[in-house]
């Protein structure tokens, strides 16, 4: 048996993360839901598996969606990740093969060189001794690259790095000693024994030219060890989780899991992969437009994990979901962020002791309702006229009745049997309110917004506003068709309904983040602006849409740092010169166009200005509004 | 008697009373204005707060003021290019005429706010929603209809459009809007006289000569009511009534209200010629994008720029009182300048 007290430090880490690892899991597992459990389960067992297997691979090992937005980022993680992980696995392999019996405990793979020093002369042997010292050369340009990085951070093409904690700092150093102490180890111990392949071998017997190989190689060993073991028992309490997270995030995501509107489980193994790589800095106009670098999804997270107080940090977001776009690890951040701002108003579901180490449940704080309505003066629903097509504008777009009154024209023009449920003013959708993390009492207006569509009979409810559409699609029970009024006008082009005008403007669209990104209508808009206009592109593109900055789902942001976010934006829409800037939600076009020289239109204005009125009506139309003049903008 | 050669940007109050001055001073004043007529915004005027004199009488006195053979008008021109070496600018305008001055006096005033950008008081959308000065060119036309021809009965007047709002991008108060209000209120119901006339406004900012008096009146003898509180928004009825939207702060409710005709009280804002004055001369803005003086209390006439000096409301809203006695300063500022050169 080959055994040296050094070896010590390293078994404790390593049986410490082990055990760390089965009991989290454990505490992990018993906390999800019962159909969570399940869907685990049956991933557990399923194709899941070897996705997950696959994915690992391809995001945890080669960080292949990293090296995507950043090749020289990805590099240093890939070096970092694939390469330690080829150097424990050929590491292994050569203890097994070249150690002096099979099945050996895993010091013996990692410490192979001060056991076996005088292995790698022979032809087989030295060709296995130059693949490892590859391996190594290979984790030691990644942590070369990773050391610059922290200090100037556009090497890696980075505006600016993650700030660190205190522990993470500890973590971090022990970290970035443990390839450089294997180097130096092996290389003294290769020096000593004439050993070693290219990388080890030469700096070895260099060094032993003029310093005593022999005595000095055994601390290095010994620091080698202690790096490794201060590594695996910071882990759990520091970024560095993020590693064996990731994995177990990857196997729930494939399994079906999904983050929902509560704490649990499965956010919180989400909150523990995040590498702080800080792509969604860079991503964030907060930060690239108003200079706000403190409130960032790395930033949230870590403040979520350090159990801290994250009201402030979670509100303070546009919600624009550009950094759930591009985050590699594919963490739900904005649904991590919602959970966080109910907190604000229920209370966190966990308690975090000991820096983490353990995680209790509180008392239960799921709101009960105390029979206080906040909106009781809302008035009694009536029975409605019957109708087919319902027209909900919704308050910013009685904001911009420009908007309202295109609708008005449209749908007059289409000759189909419709209403304005909110013509004198409604309630509202509800959504800003759960934006803010105010769950209840964006219920009880979608119950009294809920009566209203129903008892209309209509089986189409068309909306102006994006911010409206998502909450009715996501948060409504409603058995009707739900379109945004873009998706209304491109069935009404594709069913003959309305025929328009070419005006031959050069134009621009800019995807509303509610639509966009929130709701994946895409193309439908785009569709309808080339049936009018000539459609030029912005450079900022579906997924890749900028906010306007008029976020609803900001409360915390000053007007003038708003202002900046709105005018940064504008003029990247307006790059290229387009006649008109166009966009599909009221708000977008009442910040854009106070943000902007170029004439801002919503798409439903082109429309009407474009339509051709039908000389014969097609159905009556007592019901609806007499249309007083086309409206006249360009 | 002094001599230097001044060009003075800018042909409205501020403008025309500068280079009166100066050229009674026996400087050689060139006089630069875009528009084809001199004296800015209150050639548009009819009636002037808060004596409701009318505004000729204060355009004949400017026009007075500028027949002087020291000075020459250019109307119609705007200034395309600027050099300045040797104590000396060399400017150049876009027909082609170069100008040399030892001073500059920069009177670009203001440009009033584009009401279009609130959307939701609706002005360019539903008829009979307009302007401040849309009204005064009524009144000056004698007769206020709504756009069908007939005689308004309700009349709203929203205060602080496009000021003292962020959203607007303007947090700033343009200080003339409130008397404004109160005399258009009043000639409205001199006009109309079985009109009501309702204000809606967030403060009322009475603090020139005369205004508290005006205002009381206006409450007293006219019977103008004054609601407490910003209009959210502007919607039609089918009978093209308009309906207003608006928290009467004082009582604590919420307010809907159909009128026949909105008026809007717009703001003041840097003139687009002023930005482009700025871009050419090298000019600081401040905040609210209005030129920023060298000095708040005692150099509220010079610029960042050595011998160019500002006058009138292009440094910040003023009356017209406060616009002559601003350039009244400006000319004194410059003689005083052009004195010291000359040693």
């Amino acid at each position: 048996m080959q055994f040296d007290p050094f070896v010590i430090p390293f078994n404790i880490g390593l049986y410490f993360i082990l055990i760390y690892a089965v009991v989290r899991s454990i505490i992990w597992f018993r906390d999800l839901s019962r159909p969570d459990k399940l869907r685990l389960q049956r991933g557990f067992f399923g194709k899941a598996f070897g996705q997950s297997l696959k994915e690992i691979f391809l995001e945890s090992l080669i960080h292949r969606k990293i090296l995507r937005t950043n090749p020289r980022l990805g590099y240093m993680h890939m070096s970092l990740a694939f390469g330690w992980f080829l150097l424990i696995l050929f590491g292994t392999i050569e203890a097994d093969i070249f150690g002096e019996k099979h099945l050996n405990p895993p010091y013996k793979a990692i410490f192979f060189k001060f056991f076996n020093p005088e292995h790698g002369i022979t032809g087989f042997e030295a060709a296995y001794a130059f693949l490892m010292d590859l391996i190594l050369l290979f984790i030691l340009s990644g942590l070369f690259l990773a050391v610059i990085k922290r200090f100037t951070p556009k090497v890696v093409g980075m505006k600016k790095s993650t700030k660190l904690k205190s522990l993470d700092k500890l973590a971090l150093t022990s970290l970035w000693l443990i390839f450089p102490a294997r180097l130096i180890a092996e290389s003294l111990t290769s020096g000593e024994y004439s050993t070693g392949s290219f990388l080890t071998g030469s700096i070895g017997s260099w060094l032993a030219t003029f310093l005593p190989a022999g005595e000095l190689a055994y601390p290095f060993w010994w620091l080698y060890s202690l790096s490794l073991g201060t590594f695996f028992i910071l882990l759990p309490v520091t970024r560095y989780l993020h590693i064996p997270a990731e994995l177990f995030l990857i196997f729930m995501r494939n399994s079906g899991i999904r983050t929902g509107d509560k704490a649990g489980s499965y956010s919180e193994i989400q909150a523990h992969s995040c590498s702080s790589c800080g792509i969604c800095i860079d991503q964030c106009q907060m930060n690239f437009s108003a200079g706000i670098n403190n409130i960032q999804p790395a930033y949230l997270i870590k403040a979520i994990r350090g159990n801290e107080d994250t009201s402030e940090i979670a509100m303070n977001c546009l919600m624009c979901g550009r950094c759930d776009q591009k985050c590699p690890v594919g963490i739900e951040i904005s649904a991590v962020r919602m959970i966080q701002r109910r907190e604000v108003y229920s209370g966190p579901e966990f308690r975090n002791t000991w820096k983490g180490y353990f995680r209790l449940r509180n008392g239960d704080h799921t709101p009960k309702p105390n029979g206080h309505h906040v909106y009781d003066y809302l008035p009694e629903v009536a029975a409605a006229e019957k109708t087919d097509i319902l027209y909900f504008a919704g308050c910013m777009t009685h904001l911009t009745p420009a908007v309202s009154r295109s609708m008005v024209k449209i749908l007059d023009a289409s000759g189909l049997k419709w209403s304005f449920l909110d013509k004198d003013g409604g309630a509202c959708c509800g959504r800003p309110l759960m934006l803010a993390g105010n769950d209840r009492e964006a219920r009880e207006l979608i119950n009294h917004t809920s009566e209203l569509i129903w008892k209309s009979g209509a089986h189409t409810l068309v909306t102006s506003c994006p911010i409206c559409y998502k909450v009715f699609r996501e948060s409504y029970y409603l058995d009707i068709e739900v379109l945004h009024h873009t998706q209304f006008i491109k069935n009404l082009i594709d069913e003959d309904l309305v025929r328009m005008n070419f005006l031959h403007k050069r134009v621009a669209y800019h995807t509303p983040c509610e639509l966009g990104r929130g709701t994946q209508v895409y193309n439908e808009p785009k569709d309808v602006i080339r049936h009018v206009a000539i459609l030029e592109e912005t450079g900022y593109e579906d997924e890749n849409s900028l906010c306007c900055g008029g976020s609803l789902g900001n409360i915390k942001i000053s007007y003038r740092d708003r202002q900046k976010i709105a005018v940064d934006a504008a003029a990247r829409l307006t790059s290229r010169n387009p006649e008109i800037l166009i966009t599909s939600c009221p708000l977008c076009k009442k910040t854009l166009s106070a943000a902007t020289p170029t004439k801002v239109a919503d798409i439903s204005e082109i429309v009407a200005e474009a339509v051709i009125i039908p000389k014969t009506e097609k159905t009556s139309l007592k019901h609806s509004l007499p249309v007083a003049e086309a409206v006249n903008i360009f | 008697m002094m001599a230097g050669n001044v060009v003075v940007v800018g042909g409205g109050v501020a403008g025309m009373e500068v280079a009166g001055q100066l050229a009674r001073s026996g400087c050689m004043v060139t006089l630069i204005e875009k528009e084809s007529f001199t004296g800015g915004h209150v050639r548009e005027w009819h009636h002037l707060f808060p004596d409701r004199r009318n505004s000729r009488e204060v355009t004949d006195y400017l026009d007075r003021q500028i027949d002087h053979d020291n000075i020459t008008l250019m109307a119609g021109t705007t200034i395309a290019r600027m050099e300045y070496g040797k104590k000396v600018f060399t400017v150049d305008t876009d027909n082609g005429t170069s100008l040399s001055a030892d001073a500059v006096v920069v009177a670009t005033g203001f440009d009033l706010f584009r009401s279009e950008r609130k959307e939701e008081y609706g002005y360019g959308i539903y008829d009979n929603v307009i302007t401040s000065a849309d009204l005064e060119a009524m009144f000056r036309n004698g007769a206020i209809k709504r756009t069908d021809g007939t005689t308004p009965e309700k009349i709203g007047i929203v205060h602080c459009v496009g000021s003292r709002d962020e959203k607007a991008g303007n947090i700033y108060c343009s200080k003339l809007c409130c008397i404004t209000a109160v005399k258009q209120a009043m000639e409205l119901k001199e006009h109309i006289s079985d009109a009501k006339v309702y204000c809606f406004y967030m403060d009322m900012r009475m603090g020139g000569a005369l205004y508290e008096e005006t205002y009381r009146e206006s409450q007293e003898k006219y019977g103008i009511n004054f609601i407490r509180g910003k209009v959210s928004e502007v919607g039609e009825t089918i009978d093209h009534k308009l309906i207003v939207k608006v928290e009467d702060t004082l009582v604590g409710r919420p307010l809907r209200m159909e009128l026949d005709m909105i008026v809007l009280m717009a703001g003041m804002e840097m003139s687009k010629g002023g930005v482009k004055m700025a871009q050419i001369f090298g000019l600081k803005t401040g905040e609210n994008r209005f030129f920023a003086a060298a000095d708040h209390h005692y150099g509220s006439n010079a610029s960042n720029v050595e011998a160019l000096f500002l006058a009138g409301s292009c440094t910040a809203p003023m009356n017209i009182t406060e616009t002559i006695s601003h350039a009244r300063a400006a000319a004194a500022e410059v003689i005083n300048y052009l004195r010291k050169a000359e040693r």
